[in-house]
């Protein structure tokens, strides 16, 4: 896999995640995607990104686009140091929350994108990668 | 410290009139709106700022205006590069209240100066000084521009969620535009209240302008409906959009029993018929 463009913003509070919807948006439609396939992309990066501010006590995103043989697609890894998941199984269960939220964030997000990786250990803070290919 | 220094830190606190009188004068000739100020304001921030500066320099660094000692200049430098953003001076100008104090300090530190080898080395210290002063004061400026920017936009969010009537008993919020958990706050909040105030029955939302509803929108839109309800009133969702609803029914958020129209003119019938009320054609007369 290739990355054809790339680039890092910060994710600290409300103002940056929704620079990085609209980040994730145009570079969603550069690759052709359509609307249905730009806005679930876009939604499960809102859920990521406010989880990283909110609950991993903000940290940084890594827009890329992806090329694997002749599939392109949009690449997006959450990385924060914040206190990390102890049970991973749990917090992707939907409804359930350790905040004020619905719950459905994390799980939302998983089936709105093709690839989803996790990885997270207490202390150590929280890796999220999503990918929707075209 | 040095002798450099605290000759002049002497400078500063033999001549504190003579000093502001001349800087005052510069300041005349550099800064372009000088209307935007008075003069006994200028003058009492100079004379402050001469105070404060002295001080400084005879009980700190010149190297390190980030030091403790420094504190009270740079506050002063703060209060002073806030009011100027306040009152619409430049960023030029602002930094100039800085900049145009080198002058009369060069000119004084000549007329002292019998060695020229010190003199020199004294101007470089003090010029390096007061461009570190200047530059902290752009960089307040700058701040409070951006402060000033983002109250404007709050006061835009509270502007840019309009509660319309439509008939006795029906209000509509039209959303558009991004919602971010503080203007979702706001908007419903608003909604709420018109609620209360105008006595409503139905209250129409209608979302077709929001690119993106996700777990945080949804909940939003879901305690407001609850709140509505509570109060006796009956919201309709209108305007979800294919993609929105393709991506909510993914993120498994349940909209449950709350009434959801296509566009905002299903949501409006529905409404009126809530209030008793029909549409019919008017029959044409000719
Ligand atoms: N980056 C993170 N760091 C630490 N804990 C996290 C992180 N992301 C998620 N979690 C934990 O996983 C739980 C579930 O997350 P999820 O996004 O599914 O729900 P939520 O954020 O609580 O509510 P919602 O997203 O529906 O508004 C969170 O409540 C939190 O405890
Ligand atoms: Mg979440």
């Amino acid at each position: 896999m290739i990355v054809t463009r790339h680039e890092s913003l910060r994710i600290q509070d409300e103002d940056e995640i929704v620079k990085i919807r609209q980040q994730a948006r145009r570079w969603a439609a550069d690759l052709g995607f359509s609307l249905v396939d730009q806005t679930k992309m876009v939604t499960a990066a809102s859920e990521i990104a406010r989880n990283t501010v909110v609950y991993g006590g903000g940290g940084t995103v890594d827009i890329e686009m992806v090329q694997a043989g002749d599939r392109q697609g949009l690449r997006l890894s959450f990385v924060d140091a914040g206190p990390g998941i102890s049970d991973v199984e749990l917090a992707l269960r939907d409804g359930y929350t350790t905040g004020s939220g619905l719950g459905l964030g994390l799980g939302g997000a998983r089936r709105l994108v093709n690839d989803f990786e996790i990885d997270s250990r207490p202390g150590q803070g929280t890796r999220v990668v999503i990918t929707r290919w075209k | 410290m040095d002798a450099k220094q605290k000759a002049l830190a002497d400078l500063i606190a033999e001549n504190p009139n003579t000093l502001r009188a001349a800087w005052m004068r510069e300041l005349a000739i550099d800064v372009k709106r000088t209307n935007l100020m008075g003069e006994a304001e200028l003058q009492g921030q100079c004379q402050e700022f001469l105070m404060r500066l002295e001080h400084a320099i005879r009980h700190g660094e010149l190297e390190d205006i980030g030091a403790p000692s420094w504190t009270p200049v740079r506050d002063y430098l703060t209060e002073v590069s806030q009011r100027r953003a306040n009152l619409g001076f430049s960023p030029a100008d602002t930094a100039t209240f800085v900049f145009s104090l080198k002058k009369p300090l060069f000119m004084y530190l000549q007329e002292r100066s019998g060695n020229d080898s010190m003199l020199v080395e004294q101007i470089w210290q003090t010029t390096a000084l007061l461009d570190r002063l200047g530059l902290y004061v752009m960089e307040v400026y700058q701040k409070s521009r951006e402060e000033i920017i983002a109250r404007q936009q709050d006061e835009m969010l509270e502007l840019s969620t309009p509660v319309v009537k439509l008939w006795d008993g029906i209000l509509a919020l039209p959303l558009i535009g991004t919602l971010d958990s503080n203007r979702t706050q706001v908007v419903m909040e608003t909604l709420l209240q018109r609620i209360v105030d105008t006595n409503s029955e139905v209250a129409i939302i209608d979302i077709t302008g929001v690119p993106t509803v996700d777990t945080l929108v949804a909940q939003h839109l879901i305690k407001t409906v609850s709140a509505a309800k509570l109060m006796g009133v009956e919201c309709v969702v209108s305007g979800i959009r294919p993609q929105i609803a393709q991506t909510i029914v993914h993120l498994g958020v349940g909209l449950g029993d709350i009434v959801t129209k296509g566009n905002l003119a299903g949501a409006f019938e529905y409404a009126l018929r809530r209030v008793g009320m029909t549409t019919t054609p008017i029959r044409s007369e000719s």
